[in-house]
């Protein structure tokens, strides 16, 4: 009976540290859009690197999480809903990956005036993921207190998808190229994809919540 | 001979452990918080330790309803509540053993003409009602406690988790005693009248009486039924008639095993009368409508959704005619058993309502001018004497229940032999010394022979029926039944 505790606080402190990836993942976003726009590439490169390090052992976590889940049988009534939210929150951090790493191929030009608003995107897609981070934690120890987060998460994702509209809107409006306008315009969508799938994955979390409730 | 007409009893023993063991454990199984393997070895061995441990309580109660006094009998009473519980599983409806028992017993007091103790069968109606109700009751409590205290220990999933599975072996566990300890008489309990007292010693200090082999071989053969067939039926329990989260399991197993619990324990009564506070009937109660009781009792805190009407009262239909089928089929069984097989279903007493005994229910302010008329004539049954008594005299239900008692004429012969046959460390130096006066003697009625020991020494005499005295003369009586059993001509031979 010990050793089920001790097990249990192993993989308890797995999953936190799994979040506080997510977490950092979510911070990191927001700087390393900075570097970029700010035109520090190197410091840009450098935490585009950190955020592929966690992501990779963010992997690894979420794999041996789930492998120990099945092995012990653990909580198999809510098994199915921790293993589908632990996998939609990893695809949060493909997503920032993933941006980030279409910012470093294309190494768009960004014209000063919309950087303001490309760091504003950012930090409503970094404040999305953190909430969401809060959301997940929530699941697992204070049920009472995920729709709060849920509805933090769907207030931020608005926030970013007002944002991208006027980016948008403005990029289109300038006399540049259409090619150079779309490129922005993707950089755009890159962006404000992370508030989205924080927003989808906290969806996820909410009817999780009430199956654990009932 | 005797493991023939036990058999009846070890099978219904068997259905009990395949049905009501899944009522302990089946969520926990079938949510797979729990492996079959753990579950069984733990139900297992709690249902035989709660069965020879703590047996004795609701046994008497179901005694005091019909005393099957012969082994064809009791096998045939076995057997009926057996067959019944096994349709109303085919049927798929959580049957009460509890329930098929008293029906078969009902059916042999019907057949051999025998009376039915009104005020036990009252006794254990009534639970039929209070078992499933206070179940119900528990599990409300319990359930908002324990959302309570999950919503504020702020404890992880998985430490919950693992909480849960330690809780539900836990809690199955002390299910399963108390599953043991309040359903073994409905197993054994009818062959107790019927088979001869004989106590064993184990390792030259452990005492085992008759009753308690009988209730470990009731045990074991509850076990076996848990190993070989309880599986399905738990996977039936567990995800068929109600899908519960495994909190929400934990609170029923343990809302069900509680109650079970306060209708076995004899301790519990005892601690209870000690410290001024209103006992509980020991009864046999049935696991299956505890549980069902405590899923309507979470299923209304939560606000009555979830909740099949339809099915529930399917279920409550189910109660009323398991006691049914089981008490036709015994009736019917027995009938088969006597004049085809020519076996005997029940040992034949004579009522007679001698001078003496007519002059000492006149000092127990049970008189009537109609008892005269009635000196002296013999009858075959119980129920002729009732009838006599309804006609000729004025006395009530209850008062002539206890005069049918006294009219029991058994001849009741004791020993030097006999007496030394006995579990004496059980008594006091004077009561046996009480007993040794005796030696020689003979009685034709129960009271004579207490009366006559009574005389001998006053700790042979029934206390004032007040609540101190209430444990006092349920031992004696407990005694006095061993002594009974003993004495009576001819059953025991020398």
């Amino acid at each position: 009976m010990t050793s089920l505790f001790a097990r249990t606080r192993l993989l308890e402190s797995k999953i936190d540290e799994y979040l506080n990836h997510t977490s950092e993942v979510g911070l990191l976003f927001r700087e390393t859009v900075k570097n970029f726009l700010d035109g520090r590439l190197e410091e840009f490169e450098e935490r585009r690197g950190k955020v592929c390090d966690l992501e990779n052992h963010a992997d690894e976590l979420r794999r041996e999480v789930e492998r120990q889940l099945y092995i012990e049988t653990l909580i198999p009534e809510s098994r199915g809903d921790v293993l589908g939210l632990l996998e939609q929150t990893d695809d949060v951090i493909n997503h920032v990956k993933l941006a980030l790493m279409q910012v470093s191929v294309e190494n768009p030009d960004i014209p000063a005036e919309l950087g303001e608003g490309y760091l504003e995107l950012a930090d409503y897609g970094s404040r999305a993921v953190q909430e969401l981070v809060m959301g997940v934690r929530a699941f697992f120890r204070n049920t009472a207190a995920v729709p709060d987060y849920v509805h933090k998460v769907a207030f931020w994702e608005k926030e970013a998808d007002k944002v991208a509209e006027k980016l948008k809107r403005r990029i289109f409006q300038m006399e540049i190229d259409l090619s150079h306008k779309i490129q922005l315009g993707n950089f755009v969508m890159h962006i404000d994809s992370v508030a989205d799938q924080a927003e989808d994955v906290s969806e996820r979390l909410s009817i999780s919540t009430i199956k654990r409730s009932i | 001979m005797i493991l023939l007409f036990l058999s009846s009893g070890l099978f219904l023993g068997w259905s009990l452990g395949a049905n009501d063991a899944a009522n302990v454990f089946g969520t926990a199984v079938a949510t797979r918080m729990v492996r079959f393997r753990t579950a069984a070895i733990t139900s297992g061995f709690f249902v035989i330790i709660g069965a020879v441990l703590a047996g004795g309580g609701t046994t008497r109660t179901l005694g005091q309803l019909g005393s099957v006094n012969a082994m064809a009998g009791a096998f045939m009473v076995a057997l009926a509540a057996a067959l019944a519980v096994l349709w109303m599983t085919r049927v798929g409806l959580p049957v009460s053993v509890s329930q098929a028992i008293v029906g078969g017993i009902i059916g042999w007091n019907l057949f051999t003409g025998s009376a039915t103790g009104v005020d036990s069968l009252l006794k254990i109606v009534s639970t039929w009602v209070i078992c499933p109700l206070l179940s119900a009751v528990f599990a409300a409590g319990l359930f908002v406690l324990a959302r309570a205290v999950t919503v504020r220990s702020r404890i992880h999933l998985l430490a919950e988790d693992a909480l849960t599975r330690a809780a539900l072996v836990a809690v199955g566990a002390f299910g399963a005693f108390s599953l043991g300890a309040n359903n073994i008489g409905n197993v054994m309990g009818v062959f107790v009248s019927a088979i001869p007292a004989s106590s064993v010693h184990l390792f030259g200090f452990l005492h085992v009486s008759s009753d308690q082999q009988l209730f470990a071989l009731g045990g074991i053969a509850i076990a076996i039924g848990i190993f070989t067939y309880s599986h399905r039926v738990m996977m039936t329990v567990g995800k068929g008639l109600f899908r519960l989260t495994p909190v929400t399991a934990l609170v029923v197993i343990l809302s069900e095993s509680l109650v079970l619990f306060l209708f076995a324990s004899e301790s519990l009564e005892a601690w209870l009368i000690s410290h001024g506070l209103p006992s509980i009937p020991l009864v046999p109660v049935s696991s299956s409508q505890a549980v069902i009781g405590a899923v309507v009792g979470i299923a209304l805190v939560k606000g009555g959704r979830n909740l099949d009407a339809r099915l529930f009262r399917r279920i409550a239909g189910g109660w009323v005619a398991t006691p049914v089928i089981a008490g036709l089929v015994a009736f019917f069984g027995l009938f088969f058993l006597q004049n085809v097989f020519d076996l005997p279903v029940h040992r034949p007493v004579t009522y007679e309502l001698s001078e003496v005994a007519i002059e000492q229910l006149r000092e127990r302010a049970l008189d009537d001018e109609g008892l005269l008329e009635l000196r002296g004539v013999a009858f075959g049954t119980g129920r002729e004497l009732s009838r006599a008594l309804k006609e000729k005299t004025s006395l009530s239900m209850i008062d002539r229940e206890k005069v049918v008692e006294f009219a029991c004429k058994e001849r009741y012969v004791v020993t030097q032999k006999r007496i030394e046959a006995l579990d004496l460390r059980l008594l006091t130096i004077r009561q046996v010394r009480a007993l040794q006066e005796l030696s020689g003697r003979e009685f034709d009625y129960r009271w004579e022979l207490e009366s006559a020991l009574a005389a001998e020494d006053d700790q042979w005499a029934m206390l004032p029926d007040t609540r101190d005295n209430h444990l006092a003369n349920k031992k004696l009586l407990a005694d006095l039944r061993q002594l009974l059993d003993a004495f009576r001509t001819p059953d025991t031979d020398d």
